[in-house]
């Protein structure tokens, strides 16, 4: 038996899949004040009445960290950034104790400028007189050779509770973003650690000793031991869900939009044969741009609880939620009111609906009924403007060779899922107003506790070979190894592929439905004057975002 | 947070899988520590710098400036069309006010590409500023146009393409012509009868270091572009001056760059040669993305950068002075200078040898253009390659007068198909092509 748990703004999801499809669902409401209680209460609605020894995996996504980092309830954490040459490392400062020294190291991995001991000393003192616990230690070019981060941390070494070095954040360019993501996870470090040992430790009084399993923003999944290396992999986890809830509905071979219409806003994804789009650099959050992988998302503040409202005679729907749709008791007339009056939901107060559209209907100078359609008209047009902005962001995302900008394949998705509190009425009249075919995902209510449930451990793996300088690295990895001048990319995809298999083993993939992929393999010769003096290369491998197969017939009991 | 003061716009296209031959200087490589620096310094994320995807360009689109001999297909591969793309895609994101400024990182290269095309000379085939520009004035209606061509090479092709041209202002600062490829761009070459000053050539002695290139810029260049008045401003950005360039021999740096553009200010820059890959192209091109977008680049600098070892010698110094002088007389005395050429015998015609070192082609042509005081006039062009192939070329000029324009449809018509393997006719008061094949 599986569980999902996804926490929502407003609800918190559960689901309990065994070998007949989903055995259980719940809801409970999100306490934002203790998140913790509300995860526990979910977790022990969910296992009441079932032998602990039956479940034999847990996934959670949770807003702890999103929220923290958003809320800005984090430490004080205590930044050491190398440059080197270029853009003024001052611009991507992150925080308060934030410090720019010297050491340089250049795009080919060559020291330019050595580290000044005595100036990290200095401010190893100074972080330590101020109580700071959390550091990040970040060079730029350091995926490239991270000397210097590693001699920074030998000197800080056993000051501090926990270092956070950026090569191993990730392999990616970028050293903004390097800064911005070595700094999130040193300040989400403490609090992920303790609330998920917490909830770990509840499991085990219950007799539920298994390693829990955290989902990540892009739609995969890993075990709390790995996690605490990189907390910050577990923000937006949410959209994720979603996403991972419609993936097995997707249509194969072909291109699929997921939309999860919520109450509050509709976050959009596209699938390309069942596997979800990965945003290219990593995900924002707060002000910060990250190397943290991520689906490619769009996100609208448009859903079923939007406040409607009468600008200058023009009918505007959200951005801003002002409490419920007034069928359910509250002030501001939203999208949900109209499908009151339309007949499309049933459940609730159909007159207090009609009252509250009758203000605006006399303005407008129509009927109740019609104001109810044209709100509904707008919503669904603005969330399909939206749908064709994230197509259109997707197709175009620049290409660096003639093969792929001839070749390049462009997203022409045909259908629309739709999960989320609203979706089913919503579906009706998307369809009206375009050419997609508009499907709900079963289960449509807890479909994202169900993607939590069924992800798959994923991780990537960046690797690089310099042949003149006799080195093949993968320094995220720890991994480094003299090569000779015959090394190629089939060999560097071959090293890429087994510290992939190992790392996603380590993060808790099953080693027997591994679903590796070469993202990028690129071999250039090296002319120096007019001779060839090495190869540079570069790979990037990946575990494929999708569905554990071992599932296959659980899945396929939930589409019936 | 980092913020651009010029909405800037790039499209960085370094074609990964595109090279003239494995060990040539135009190969996969050359812009391969350029991404990495680019991409490490975050250069995209900056608030106010967007990337744009390259569109590439039409046939129509070539064939609005150049004769492609026997046809397009047969001088230039894909990558070409996607390079004059990023050129032409940065041109319309300027134009259409999504961004202020733009560079077109893309290669291959195109500024020694001529009007007929037989080949590659000088690593170019097609001229990717020139299609952007015509493509510009088509579409938008531009008119009046400045190119300030900084790469270490005589930009002859461009210079070929506007040499009639009155409305095309061309000037291009290299190293001097009996030191380098391609071995013209003497002050002596100032356009056509019809466009005297037009064209103008600022040679400068091997050795020039930053003091000379920004002198000239801001004493020479920058006057002229002000007298001038054009409504656009394009910079064929080669660089290929850089200290470390494996085959040139000036001085100059990364902050030179930043400087130089700085004070050019081009509404666009489209890279052009530059081939010290790993010691200036990654530093070069940071700097001048910060200068378009108005950013600090103080800080930008290459590992061995040392101003006082690249620093010119006095005697350099004089020399640029003094042609700095030559060429702001030019452009003061053109119209007397145009009477001057007037006077000459038969100024209407001239007779060329091209070579097309790329390819190892040997052009021979025989130009005439209708001197007119009206349009930039109808050309007639007679070219022979040593490939054998025998053509005739006829360009009637975006703002044609009748008579020109009636000039150049008789010459069109009353070729003997018997004379050439090929007649072309380029009308771009109709922006029309056609061609008629040979006996």
């Amino acid at each position: 038996m599986i569980i999902g748990l996804d926490v929502g703004g407003t609800h918190t999801d559960v689901v309990l899949l065994d070998d007949n499809g989903l055995e259980k669902e719940i809801k409970v409401l999100t306490d934002p004040s203790n998140l913790f209680n509300s995860v526990l209460t979910g977790l022990n609605e969910i296992t009441s009445g079932i032998d602990p020894k039956n479940i034999s995996r847990i996934v959670l996504s949770t807003t702890l960290s999103t929220n923290a980092i958003v809320q800005k309830k984090i430490p004080a954490v205590g930044m050491i950034v190398s440059s080197g040459p270029g853009i003024d490392p001052d611009f991507y400062r992150t925080n308060a104790y934030y410090f720019p020294v010297s050491g340089s190291i250049d795009h080919r991995g060559r020291e330019i400028e050595p580290i000044d001991h005595d100036e990290i000393n200095h401010i190893a003192e100074h972080l330590q007189k101020e109580g700071i616990r959390y550091v990040g230690v970040v060079g730029k070019f350091s995926i490239r050779n991270p000397a210097h981060e590693l001699q920074i941390q030998a000197i800080l070494n056993g000051s501090f509770e926990k270092i956070f070095m950026g090569h191993r954040i990730s392999g990616s360019l970028n050293f903004s973003r390097r800064i911005a993501t070595t700094f999130l996870n040193a300040a989400v470090y403490p609090i992920h650690k303790e609330f998920y040992e917490a909830v770990q430790r509840s499991l085990e009084a219950k007799g539920l000793v298994l390693p829990i399993r955290l989902l990540k923003a892009d739609g995969g999944n890993m075990r709390f031991e790995s996690s605490i290396e990189f907390p910050a992999q577990t923000i937006l986890s949410g959209p994720s869900a979603s996403v991972m809830g419609a993936v097995a509905f997707g249509t194969e071979d072909e291109d699929t939009l997921v939309m999860d219409i919520g109450g509050t806003t509709t976050d959009m994804a596209l699938l390309i044969n069942r596997a979800p789009v990965l945003n290219p650099l990593g995900i924002g959050l707060g002000g910060y741009k990250t190397l943290i992988r991520s689906l490619e998302t769009l996100s609208i503040g448009l859903g079923g609880d939007s406040a409607v409202k009468l600008i200058e005679g023009k009918l505007e729907v959200g951005p801003e939620r002002l409490g419920p749709a007034m069928a359910y008791g509250g002030q501001v007339p939203t999208p949900t009111d109209a499908l009151f009056i339309t007949g499309d939901i049933k459940d609730g107060d159909k007159d207090k609906s009609k009252n509250g559209l009758k203000p605006l209907a006399k303005i407008h100078g129509i009927s109740v009924e019609a104001l109810a359609h044209q709100i509904i008209d707008i919503t669904c047009q603005n969330i399909l403007t939206a749908a064709q902005n994230l197509i259109d962001r997707i197709n175009s995302k620049p290409v660096y060779t003639v093969h792929e900008l001839q070749e390049g394949y462009l997203v022409r998705p045909k259908n629309i899922l739709v999960l989320g509190g609203p979706a089913p009425y919503f579906a009706r009249h998307l369809e009206k107003l375009c050419a997609y075919s508009i499907r709900v995902v079963p289960n449509w209510q807890v479909a994202n506790a169900i993607g939590a449930a069924l992800a798959r451990t994923t991780c990537e793996v960046i690797f690089f070979a310099d042949t003149e300088r006799r080195v093949a690295e993968a320094p995220e990895e720890n991994f480094s190894q003299q090569i000779d001048s015959n090394y190629d990319r089939t060999g560097a995809q071959q090293h890429a592929f087994e510290l992939l298999r190992d790392k996603a083993i380590q993060r808790g993939a099953n080693p027997d439905f591994l679903e590796m992929e070469v993202v990028e393999a690129l071999q250039f010769n090296m002319v120096r004057g007019f001779n060839t003096t090495g190869k540079n290369i570069r790979v990037k491998v990946q575990v494929k975002p999708g569905l554990i197969h071992e599932y296959d017939h659980v899945i396929a009991k939930l589409s019936q | 947070m980092l913020k651009a003061k010029h909405q800037t716009g790039l499209v960085f296209f370094p074609a990964f899988d595109w090279a003239i031959s494995p060990t040539h200087p135009e190969r996969e490589e050359r812009l391969l520590y350029t991404q990495d620096q680019v991409f490490e310094e975050g250069l995209f994320d900056i608030e106010g710098i967007s990337e744009f995807k390259p569109d590439p360009v039409t046939l129509k689109d070539i064939q609005r400036v150049h004769f492609c001999v026997p046809d397009v297909w047969h001088v230039t591969t894909e990558s070409h069309f996607i390079s004059a793309g990023g050129a032409k895609t940065i041109g319309m994101a300027v134009l259409d006010r999504q961004i202020k400024r733009g560079f077109a990182l893309v290669r291959p290269p195109g500024h020694h590409a001529m009007r007929v095309v037989h080949g590659a000379r000088g690593f170019c085939n097609i001229n990717i500023e020139a299609i952007m520009i015509e493509y510009l004035r088509e579409a938008y209606g531009i008119e009046k146009v400045a190119i300030v061509d900084t790469d270490c090479h005589h930009g002859d092709g461009t210079q070929d393409i506007y040499w009639h041209d009155p409305e095309t202002l061309f000037i291009s600062i290299h190293q001097d012509g009996r030191t380098l490829y391609p071995g013209s761009g003497f002050p002596n070459e100032l356009g056509g009868p019809n466009a005297v000053g037009k064209t103008l050539n600022i040679p400068l002695p091997p050795n020039t270091s930053e003091e000379g290139f920004l002198y000239t810029a801001e004493h020479v260049i920058m006057p002229i572009l002000e007298d001038f008045k054009p409504d656009i401003i394009i910079n064929s950005a080669g660089q290929d001056n850089h200290y470390t360039d494996p085959i040139t021999n000036m001085n100059f740096s990364a902050q030179g760059y930043a400087n130089l553009t700085s004070i050019l200010n081009p509404d666009i820059a489209v890279l052009e040669g530059g081939y010290s890959i790993e010691g200036a192209l990654p530093y070069v091109n940071l700097g001048i993305v910060l200068a378009l977008a108005g950013i600090d680049y103080t800080n930008v600098k290459e590992p061995n950068y040392d101003p006082d070892r690249i620093r010119q010698a006095p005697a350099v110094t004089d020399m640029i002075e003094k042609i700095g002088e030559t060429v702001l007389t030019i452009w003061q005395q053109k119209e007397y200078i145009r009477n001057q050429i007037m006077e000459k015998a038969d100024p209407g015609n001239r007779n060329r040898n091209i070579f097309y070192d790329t390819d190892g082609i040997q052009e021979s042509q025989h130009e005439q253009i209708q001197i007119c005081s009206d349009c930039a006039g109808a050309l007639r062009i007679d070219s022979t390659s040593s490939r054998g192939v025998h053509i005739l070329a006829v360009h009637i000029p975006r703002k044609a007068c009748d008579a020109c324009k009636q000039t150049g449809y008789t010459w069109y018509e009353s070729a003997d198909p018997d004379d050439f393997d090929i007649i072309f006719i380029q009308d771009r008061t109709e922006d029309h092509y056609l061609e008629r094949k040979g006996k």
